[in-house]
């Protein structure tokens, strides 16, 4: 068999999208408003023959999305994606994707799984059997045929999505996340495997895309990565990965690029080709300037955990290194990287050169008891968190102290979409409570201020309003 | 599978000590006997069955009491009840698929769901039984066919509800790999959306044909104006022995019935229920998931996998062939340049829209003929008449409330009995179950003897009759409430020493509350549906009625008095909808958010 030889390629390319802007469109929700929400912002990029190309990006960068674009099943709101120069009109069946979920019918047995995708080709029985057998064969399923998925471990399960995958022989293998369902030592062994057999050019496989939120797993598997920002998501920057032979843990180069990408998604504000080109010219490519929030975004965390983090790094010395971090604490990029935003937003803490320093308050906050980490939370949330801020100050302006939060979701509905609009308010109401700056009552959807002197004044006509409220 | 079928004979063989291949051909044995005696008795109900259909009209069939007489009745019926299901499913599936799948169409199918299925099944006797009696003048099958819709009305619409509301929230990922994979729309269908909907059309299912048995009486034998009819059948027998007083004949109908019952339970429900485990979306095993024996039969019988194998397997191969020939890929590379494609697309969105306008204008001009006879029928119903259907409609709600008291009353304290006690969940759940699906009109005759000798006479006697039909629901789901409280809070509430009324207010009613809710949104509607059988009963050869609006539907439609009937029906399904609006829905989403153990 023929070794696929490097990873510098220069083959054809196999696919292309073309200044991909695309807006949020909810069932039903055409041209309710004047501006739907941007998910994806003038993104560009090509796939190689011969390559693998890892997309990260932090949450809310649209990486989904984008690689739901590139299969075909949605049609972006403007640009194109042509694959071999034809442009894209649906699924084509040169594309075939893996899932986080891997999206296995469970009513189908493991073949029947396997076979779907050539039962719509319209293959012959005989023939679809000795194809999907043979898939079976080299994916490492023999002997699990005629199992259920819900008689499988996860690994075995997301072997079927590979399998069902690679049947219908695509040329672009898109990954959205298959790894990040399955536990530390499955993933490995899997992730293996896959290289495996696309080093020894077993599967007809020209190019794959592999969305992750595992900086290790990018470096460790890609040719080249794209990492996207959020807020619209767009291109921030393009790195050239590693030499095969350099893709051992702990090698220099290896940590380095790995530090490199922590330092690069922990500032998200910073312009990515701008930092890139500082520190390492020879591997930067090109890439957008972010362009400006145009809203703030709270990054959905639990006040506890990031407090959890910052702890972590007091003890340390009150710096730590984020790459570390990670690793130790098995925290994905999705789920750090949000408390370093939420540490950073709130003057906590900075990431510094893919270190995570605390700041003055965040010492103190670290080191106080449970009443004084709440004093400084809120003192540090109500000077940084403008909606909060604007709550609070509504609150104590407002008759009786209760103010809607219909008031608050119709704004943020002008800037995020309907369910981003939501999980904002929850944020916001979770963080809110835990600072005591005011109690939210679900059912009736209230914003209250904490009970004292001049709620209890009228206590009836308060617990009246409840009342009716909730008969509603 | 394929591999269990062919081991488990030999398994079997060895155990008995017997050598695996007399075994195996004693099964063999065993299969072309059962199988074969099936055939001939389904053969024979056929041919006796054509028989009847193809002979001259006949209205009124004299019904023998003999006992001798009930197995061909039961027959008539159980295949009359089978051929209303087949419809009823191929409605379900046509009806549910457009609704969930095209968003225009869905705008006007569901609501006239939600009319349809408000509509009580009697209101549909004069358009059914009118337009295919004169149909088919010469024979049988028009008033065959016309006890078959009835039937029909009283099972589809629950079933189109379950499928629709499967097919609208499939899996997101499950929907992509279909595009993705290109499947073609009939695989899409089949391994999709029938697949992910299959457990609750078969407990839907099962629902549809309770409520069939319910309504058989009033589809096997009606009158419209001066004409009746009587079709044989198991239900016109059970009638005629309830107006004779013919204790005798009344037990052996009941018996029959149930034993069709039991059977079906055992031969038809159990095993799908069981063969339906498979289509679970959720992936973790249940404790201890349903279990059939006939299921097991099937499944070791030599002769089915015999038949599968050389019949099965090559004729669905060659249907799937043909299908996915009839239905070519989408967007296959043509050699059109560009901008003939776009006028391609172009010429054929003007015909689509074309057609859908057609169909659009058409079925509007329909609704306005419907709506302007409609209002010519409504304008000879006299104010005086408007008043007292009024009135009645509160009589007829005033009992279904009092049906649905007594019945939460009684069924709260033994359905947490049972379900707090995996022992006698176990034990009694297959009782209740074979109970529940006893039709209470069948009951009727028996129930009247005793409570017509109670003060209030039918007036009370009716809500007994409604509780009879609908009580069934709400155990059912009080004791899978009970079943569904995690055994830690039960634990923790013992901790800290929470009994007596403590206990219920706190830990039980909160958490069956929202399968209570369910069980009382089906049950109500199966009151009001209900009270058009029990507020006008037919027995010892007079007619009893009470004062409510079911007891006006049943005589406008007996008498052919199409107005009141027409107002009757329009304002029972108005309120049926408004308090599913106004009330149910609202009770549902307070469930659904304060007390949801999720």
């Amino acid at each position: 068999m023929a070794q696929r030889q490097t990873s510098e390629t220069d083959g054809a390319v196999i696919l292309e999208a073309q200044r991909i802007t695309h807006l949020y469109q909810g069932r039903g929700e055409q041209g309710r408003r004047g501006h739907a929400p941007v998910v994806l912002e003038e993104v560009s990029l090509q796939i190689r023959a011969g390559e693998l190309v890892a997309l990260l990006g932090p949450s809310g960068s649209g990486k989904s999305t984008l690689l739901r674009i590139l299969a075909g099943l949605i049609r972006p709101t403007q640009g194109e994606v042509r694959v071999h120069g034809q442009p894209l009109r649906g699924p084509t069946p040169s594309c075939a994707l893996v899932f986080q979920s891997f999206a296995l019918f469970p009513w189908l047995t493991v073949l029947q799984n396997v076979e779907l995708g050539l039962e719509a080709l319209g293959l012959p029985r005989l023939q679809r059997l000795k194809r999907a057998l043979a898939i079976i064969d080299m994916i490492g399923l023999d002997g699990f045929e005629e199992a259920y998925p819900k008689e499988l471990s996860g690994g075995m399960r997301q072997r079927v999505g590979f399998a069902r995958a690679l049947a219908v022989e695509p040329e672009l293998l898109l990954l959205d996340e298959p790894f990040s369902a399955l536990d530390v030592l499955t993933a490995a062994n899997l992730r293996r495997e896959l290289l495996q057999l696309w080093y020894q050019a077993k599967i007809p496989t020209r190019a794959m895309l592999l969305v992750t939120h595992n900086i290790d797993e990018a470096v460790s598997m890609a040719d080249r990565l794209l990492i996207l920002g959020a807020d619209p998501g767009h291109l921030r920057a393009e790195v050239q990965g590693l030499p095969r032979g350099q893709r051992e843990p702990h090698s220099p180069a290896y940590t380095h690029l790995v530090d490199l990408l922590y330092r690069l998604m922990t500032s998200p504000d910073e312009d990515g080709a701008a930092l890139l080109a500082a520190e390492e010219p020879a591997f930067v490519q090109r890439g957008q300037p972010r362009p400006t929030r145009p809203y703030q975004t709270l990054p959905h965390v639990a006040p506890a955990d990031m407090i959890g983090l910052l702890e972590l790094v007091q003890a340390r010395g009150g710096r730590a290194d984020l790459a570390e971090l990670g690793r130790e604490l098995q925290l994905e990029l999705d789920e750090l990287l949000p408390l370093v935003d939420a540490a950073d937003l709130l003057q906590l803490a900075c990431p510094e050169e893919g270190d995570l320093v605390l700041t003055a308050v965040g010492r103190l906050l670290a080191e106080a008891d449970v009443q004084e980490e709440k004093r400084l939370f809120r003192q540090q949330a109500l000077a940084r968190i403008a909606l909060l801020r604007r709550i609070a100050e509504d609150l104590a302006a407002a008759p009786g102290h209760r103010v809607d939060e219909e008031r608050y979701l119709e704004r943020l509905r002008e800037h995020f979409s309907e369910g981003e609009a939501e999980a904002q308010l929850q944020t916001i109401i979770d963080w809110g409570r835990y600072a005591e700056i005011f109690t939210y009552q679900e059912e009736a959807g209230v914003f209250a201020l904490e009970t004292d002197e001049e709620t209890e004044e009228q206590p009836t006509e308060a617990a009246g309003d409840t009342w009716r409220r909730n008969i509603r | 599978m394929a591999r269990m079928l062919q081991v488990l004979p030999q398994q079997r063989g060895s155990r008995h000590g017997l050598s695996g291949s007399a075994v195996y051909r004693w099964l063999w044995l065993r299969d072309l006997i059962l199988g074969g005696s099936f055939l001939f008795l389904l053969c024979a109900l056929l041919v006796l069955a054509a028989s009847r259909w193809a002979a001259p009209l006949t209205p009124v069939v004299a019904i023998s009491l003999s006992p001798l007489a009930l197995p061909l009745y039961a027959g008539y019926s159980l295949l009359r009840m089978l051929l209303a299901y087949g419809l009823a499913l191929l409605f379900t599936l046509l009806y549910g698929h457009v609704a969930a799948t095209n968003r225009q169409a869905e705008r006007v199918l569901i609501p006239l769901l939600d009319l349809l299925q408000s509509i009580p099944i009697l209101s549909f006797l004069p358009a059914v039984v009118l337009a295919l009696v004169a149909a088919f003048p010469q024979s049988n099958i028009g008033l065959e066919l016309a006890s078959i819709l009835l039937i029909f009305t009283s099972q589809a619409w629950n079933m189109t509800f379950s499928f629709y509301h499967s097919v609208l929230t499939l899996p997101r990922d499950l929907v992509d790999v279909c595009r993705l994979l290109r499947l073609r729309p009939w695989q899409r269908f089949l391994k999709l959306e029938l697949a992910a909907s299959i457990i609750g059309l078969v407990w839907n299912s099962m629902m549809s044909w309770a409520g069939g048995w319910f309504f058989l009486m009033a589809s096997e034998q009606f009158s419209l104006g001066n004409r009746s009819f009587q079709l044989p059948g198991l239900g016109s027998y059970l009638q005629l022995a309830a107006n004779r007083g013919d204790p005798r004949a009344l037990t052996l109908g009941l018996l029959t019935l149930i034993g069709l019952i039991v059977f079906l339970d055992t031969c038809l429900w159990r095993p799908l229920v069981a063969w339906a485990e498979r289509f679970k979306l959720e992936e973790q095993a249940e404790t201890t998931p349903p279990h059939s024996l006939v299921l097991d039969l099937l499944r070791a019988s030599p002769a089915l996998h015999w038949l599968r194998q050389h019949l099965g397997t090559p004729l669905w191969e060659a249907l799937a062939q043909l299908l996915t020939r009839l239905q070519p890929p989408e967007g296959r590379p043509t050699l059109t340049s560009g901008l003939e494609r776009a006028h391609h697309e172009r010429s054929r969105s003007w015909l689509q829209r074309g057609g859908t306008i057609l169909i659009l204008g058409w079925l509007g001009l329909l609704a306005i003929g419907i709506c302007w006879q409609g209002g010519q029928l409504l304008l000879h119903v006299p104010p005086a008449t408007w008043g007292r259907l009024v009135l009645a409609a509160g009589a007829t709600w005033l009992r279904t409330l009092a049906a649905l008291a007594i019945g939460t009353l009684w069924t709260i304290p033994v359905g947490v009995a049972i379900g707090l006690s995996p022992r006698w969940s176990r034990r009694l759940q297959p009782l209740v179950q074979i109970v529940a699906s006893i039709p209470a009109t069948a009951l009727f005759p028996v129930l009247l003897v005793l409570l017509m000798a109670l003060p209030g006479s039918l007036s009370l006697a009716a809500i007994l009759l409604m509780l009879l039909g609908t009580q069934w629901y709400v155990l059912f789901n009080v004791i899978a409430g009970a079943m569904a409280i995690p055994r830690d809070l039960l634990e923790a509430a013992a901790l800290f020493g929470v009994t007596g009324w403590r206990r219920w207010r706190t830990v039980i009613l909160p958490a069956i509350f929202p399968y209570l809710v369910t069980g009382l949104i089906t049950a109500s509607g199966g009151a009001w549906n209900a009270s058009i059988v029990s507020e006008l009963v037919q027995f010892h050869g007079e007619t009893l009625r009470t004062f409510g609006l079911g007891a006006e539907i049943a005589a406008a439609a007996g008498a052919g008095n199409y107005p009141v009937l027409l107002a009757g029906t329009l304002l029972m399904a108005a309120l049926v909808v408004l308090l599913n609006r106004l009330v149910w829905r609202r009770l549902y989403h307070l469930a659904e958010r304060r007390y949801r153990l999720a």
